[in-house]
């Protein structure tokens, strides 16, 4: 099946481009992706674990199955964060549903 | 007369507009926030920012936030636009609009949805100095407390 991977900010800058296609067999996750783009670019690695990833632009976790045609994107933490006081609500990034 | 209104954009944000878009005459306030861009960041002095997003899902992650804004208080209209591109120092990069019978909820949903807004979505900013730039990410450790 094939997986679009769009790549923002400092993750575009690591890996060259903006986006790409990838063949991914049958019952593949958001895991093995993320397996199969450190073994293209080693660098990857290094900030592989600072990103929420999202599929068909929902944030998902990690074990999500992917399906023909989806659209996955990498997404470093985003520029906030650095208000004083900020709303801990428990929802935020992708929430409860982020798993490592 | 349109509704709600999330926007990723390229063109120089018009906060008057904004403003305009989401009043009417049921409202007795409007709460805006405009986010600037500043000529220093820690001490560096700063030529100018570029502001990239994801620009489909940080429309739809916007309007999550209208959303929820609307569950927690009586507003009428929430507006929300985000430049992407490069942003020169004193020019607006973000601009929240929301309108209300009354300025308690305005005020409140306003400072609310601004936050949220830095949390959750998909946009990043870089920072571009006299010598050197780089992309800013949240901290990490707020970043893994969130996620929790």
């Amino acid at each position: 099946m094939e997986i679009k991977v769009l790549f923002f900010a400092s993750c575009r800058d690591l890996v060259g481009k903006s986006q790409t296609s990838i063949t991914m067999s049958d019952g593949a996750s958001v895991s093995d992706l993320l397996a199969r783009l450190a073994a293209d670019h080693p660098r990857f690695t290094e900030m592989e674990a600072s990103l929420m990833v999202s599929v068909n632009q929902a944030y998902v976790d990690r074990s999500q199955p992917l399906q023909d045609g989806d659209e996955a994107a990498l997404i470093p933490p985003v520029s906030g964060g650095a208000a004083a006081g900020g709303v801990a609500t428990g929802e935020s990034r992708g929430g409860r549903s982020h798993v490592r | 007369m349109s509704a709600d209104l999330y926007r990723i954009q390229g063109e120089a944000i018009q906060p008057d507009a904004l403003h305009d878009t989401v009043l009417r005459e049921s409202d007795g306030a409007v709460a805006t926030f405009a986010g600037v861009v500043r000529n220093q960041s820690q001490g560096r002095r700063t030529r100018y920012l570029v502001y990239d997003a994801y620009r489909e899902m940080a429309e739809m992650k916007m309007a999550e936030i209208g959303g929820e804004v609307k569950e927690k208080w009586e507003v009428d209209r929430v507006g929300m636009l985000h430049r992407v591109g490069r942003l020169e120092i004193g020019e607006t990069s973000v601009l929240i609009a929301i309108s209300a019978p009354h300025r308690k909820a305005a005020l409140e949903a306003c400072h609310y949805a601004i936050d949220r807004l830095k949390e959750t979505v998909p946009i990043w900013k870089k920072e571009v100095w006299t010598d050197g730039e780089e992309w800013i990410e949240g901290d990490p450790s707020a970043s893994q407390q969130s996620k929790k």
